[in-house]
């Protein structure tokens, strides 16, 4: 039987764990028996720029890159990067964006505008999901859980056992944070069925 | 057993498997990671070198040594190494020798897109291009075997997408070498001209056997598939074009240097049509027209930037799938992190409105706005010598507004050459060295301003100023760039001095300490002058408080870094150091 294919695009901002997170990311699909392929940008962008991290799960895989208008969930750990790559979602795909803003240096220097229509425009193409991840992560203590609440919430859309997302965090999370990471991803996980911190807007 | 394996963490199995004994390189994006992960491995021993020729020559004389040896750079690298490289080329190994350049189409973290398939054919050394990161491990140890059959370095080429691609790979076991020892052959190995003449008959004689080879190389192969479309490609263009021709026969070259003239001739009879994909310059087309088969390549897909499957489909298909345009988003190109020592030296340059010869590392960032303090960049080591050129083209007058910038690793990767000449030329350089004990932009490697080595045990520390006092400068400053009132004075001294001025800014990689308590703004003190946002920290943006109409400085208290920079610059003393709380607490 032919199983579900994934292409996710993560974006967000250098800095913000999405390396990490994809990992993770692999190594369930990997655990649940699928080919995997994945790309990331490393270097100089790792300095807060944009970033970009295609992840392609399938039978079998060939380019590590996912085609414009493609992908079937885009995971946004920053709303203007959400925008930025939407393009690659295909039609009625799913986004999970985290709803947090981090204004670009033209923007801090006024050289240019933060989008203030990006809900409206980004809900045009497909399912959007809005996450407060940074708020639960500043509840757990620590702000760099995002990217595993935000993996938390991505899991629910990819019907992956459990225990692989359980083992692919205990093999790719430090030591020490194992703990604190494997309760962010839960806390991620069930934020889909509360609807108070998921909001799906029309 | 499989693993998920990016093809850096390949080319490091892949050397550890196949007996590898001594690995160098110096750090530098997209190869990085290669070294790291050997690092990890037991059995081999490995060296952060100064620079990549001297990364080359460790391994060559390695090699000499009888032992297994892998040398590691990225593509511009390679031009800093080719010297040693060439000359190899002459001298043949002892033992296995792989030298592994990892390109970087579309300049994701590069100066220029030099296409390093060039410097095989230029050096008379083959070429394996993998397609995989199974492939990247498979290779490196080929590379091994196909070095020592034919008595000569192998050039192992990925690109980007490649080292930062991840898939999954068959592990395998170690094959122990003994390392074969040392015997003195002059005729190899010292390269007089009246030796290394007969070296290079050897060396065009060894081409036709390696041609003779590529023919037989089970990895340069034929895909049959429909024979109205025929697809020759290699590396990373191979996935790609298997995306957008499923259906097509496929020819996939993969000991690209010598090609395989039979066989490509022996695909081409049976095809109607043929297209060649590749990256970058057109080498496999004109090395396949030269043999009078007629191809389509570079005539419909781009020289310039990186492959993607839709480049592929729309270059040679010209059939796109309706989708959404990408929005006119504002770019977020990279910045100096919130807390980065950089920030005060170039916010200072920027003040005094001097022309800075900037170099290669994270203060290269230095150059965008709102810092706006980088003239020119060019490779490792330029600022130095570029900032001589001009003061002596434009005189000394030109040389009181004039600066070099270097970071620590850049310095001892090949600025102390540059400061030497500048000294001993009579030149009026001011040279400011932005030492983060750290190379940063590549992920924290180690140098020798560190002390410490590959492994993380303790080497001999060699303190910048020690050299620089060892080039017979005779103005030497340490300074802490976080104290803008101290980096200023600096500065002013250095430029009045009447010879060659060097400052020390000295203050570790943001990235390398735990952060402080964050700074705030007071709204009732801010006015909204905007000064403090020309520091460029991330941490600071203006916002309008619901009540007030004019928008206010504020700080994210989750990125900044408690470095204090900002309350410095504030001239309404705005910015407010973390209140004193409980003990241990944030
Ligand atoms: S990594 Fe270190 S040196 Fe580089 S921008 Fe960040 S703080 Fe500055
Ligand atoms: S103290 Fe000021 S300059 Fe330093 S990180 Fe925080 S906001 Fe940025």
């Amino acid at each position: 039987m032919k199983r579900d294919a994934f292409d996710i695009v993560i974006c967000g901002v250098g800095g913000q764990g999405i390396i990490l997170a994809s990992n993770v990311l692999c190594h369930a699909a990997f655990l649940e028996g699928f080919d995997v392929k994945k790309s990331e940008v490393h270097g100089m962008a790792q300095r807060g720029g944009s970033v970009i991290t295609h992840v392609r799960i399938d039978d079998k895989v060939y380019s590590p890159l996912i085609e414009q208008g493609n992908s079937d969930i885009v995971l946004a750990f920053e709303k203007l990067e959400a925008m930025r790559y939407i393009h690659y979602l295909k039609k009625n795909g799913t986004a999970i964006v985290n709803d947090r803003e981090i204004q670009p240096m033209s923007v801090l220097t006024g050289a240019a505008s933060y989008p203030t229509n990006i809900k409206s425009k980004l809900n045009q193409h497909g399912k959007i999901y809005y996450v407060d991840a940074k708020n639960v992560a500043l509840e757990l203590g620590n702000i760099r859980t995002v990217n595993i609440i935000l993996l938390g919430v991505l899991s629910c859309f990819l019907g992956f056992k459990k225990r692989s997302w359980k083992t692919a965090i205990r093999k790719n999370v430090k030591k020490k944070f194992v703990d604190l990471n494997l309760v962010a991803f839960s806390k991620g996980a069930s934020r889909l069925t509360n609807t108070f911190s998921i909001k799906k807007e029309k | 057993m499989k693993s998920l394996l990016s093809g850096n963490q390949a080319i490091a199995r892949g050397a550890w498997e196949a007996g590898c004994h001594v690995a160098t390189a110096y750090p530098g994006t997209p190869s990085t990671e290669i070294l790291e992960n050997i690092i990890k491995y037991p059995g081999i021993y490995t060296e952060w070198a100064v620079n990549e020729k001297v990364a080359l020559e460790v391994a060559a004389g390695a090699c000499f040594a009888g032992a297994r040896v892998l040398t590691a750079m990225k593509h511009v690298g390679l031009n800093v190494a080719a010297d040693p490289m060439f000359t190899m080329a002459y001298s043949g190994i002892s033992a296995g020798f792989v030298i592994v350049t990892a390109d970087d189409p579309g300049m994701w973290s590069s100066q220029n897109e030099q296409d390093n398939r060039h410097y095989g054919r230029h050096a008379k050394i083959p070429i394996i291009e993998p397609s995989d990161s199974n492939e990247a491990k498979l290779f490196t140890k080929l590379g091994f075997d196909i070095s020592e059959k034919f008595d000569t370095p192998v050039l192992l080429r990925l690109t980007t997408r490649l080292c930062h691609s991840t898939c999954l790979v068959e592990l395998g076991k170690r094959k122990t070498h003994k390392v074969i020892g040392y015997t003195k052959d002059i005729r190899k190995r010292l390269v007089l001209p009246a030796l290394a003449r007969l070296r290079h008959v050897v060396v065009e004689k060894r081409l036709i056997e390696l041609a003779r080879f590529s023919e037989t190389f089970p990895f340069n192969k034929i895909e049959w598939g429909k024979k109205t479309l025929g697809v020759i490609t290699s590396g990373i263009s191979y996935q790609y074009a298997k995306e957008v021709f499923p259906d097509a026969s496929f020819l996939k070259l993969s000991f690209t240097y010598p090609v395989p003239e039979k066989l490509i001739r022996r695909f081409a009879h049976q095809v109607k049509k043929i297209i060649i994909v590749e990256e970058g310059d057109p080498i496999l087309e004109r090395e396949i027209k030269a043999i009078g088969i007629k191809v389509t390549g570079k005539a419909e897909i781009p020289v310039c930037g990186e492959l993607t499957q839709r480049i592929v489909r729309e270059s040679f298909v010209r059939k796109t799938r309706a989708r959404i345009k990408p929005y006119k988003v504002p770019a977020r190109p990279p910045v100096l992190c919130p807390g980065c020592p950089h920030r005060g030296v170039f916010h200072i340059m920027n003040k005094l409105k001097l022309t800075v010869s900037g170099d290669i590392g994270c203060y290269t960032l230095g150059a965008l706005p709102p810092l706006n303090a980088m003239d020119t960049c060019i490779c490792m080591g330029a600022s130095i010598t570029n900032a001589h050129g001009l003061e002596k083209a434009l005189g000394k007058s030109f040389g009181k507004k004039l600066v070099a910038v270097i970071g620590d690793s850049t310095f001892f990767h090949s600025g102390i050459t540059g400061l030497v000449n500048a000294v001993y030329n009579k030149g009026t350089l001011n040279l400011f060295i932005v030492d983060n004990y750290t190379t940063a932009m590549t992920g924290h490697q180690p140098h020798p301003g560190t002390g410490k080595l590959a492994r993380g045990e303790q080497g001999k520390r060699i303190p910048p100023e020690e050299v620089v006092k060892g080039c017979g400068v005779e103005f030497l400053k340490i300074v802490d760039p976080n104290d803008l009132k101290a980096t200023e004075h600096a500065i002013k001294q250095a430029l009045e001095f009447d010879g060659v001025a060097v400052l020390i800014f000295r203050r570790p990689c943001a990235l390398l300490l735990k952060p402080s308590p964050a700074y705030r703004i007071d709204p009732d003190l801010c006015k909204g002058c905007r000064l403090c946002l020309h520091i460029g920290c991330p941490a600071i943006s203006l916002k309008s408080p619901k009540d007030r109409e004019k928008p206010l400085a504020v700080i994210d208290p989750t990125l900044c870094f408690g470095c204090g920079l900002c309350a410095q610059v504030c001239t309404y003393n705005a910015i407010l150091a973390p209140r004193k709380t409980k003990k241990g607490k944030k």
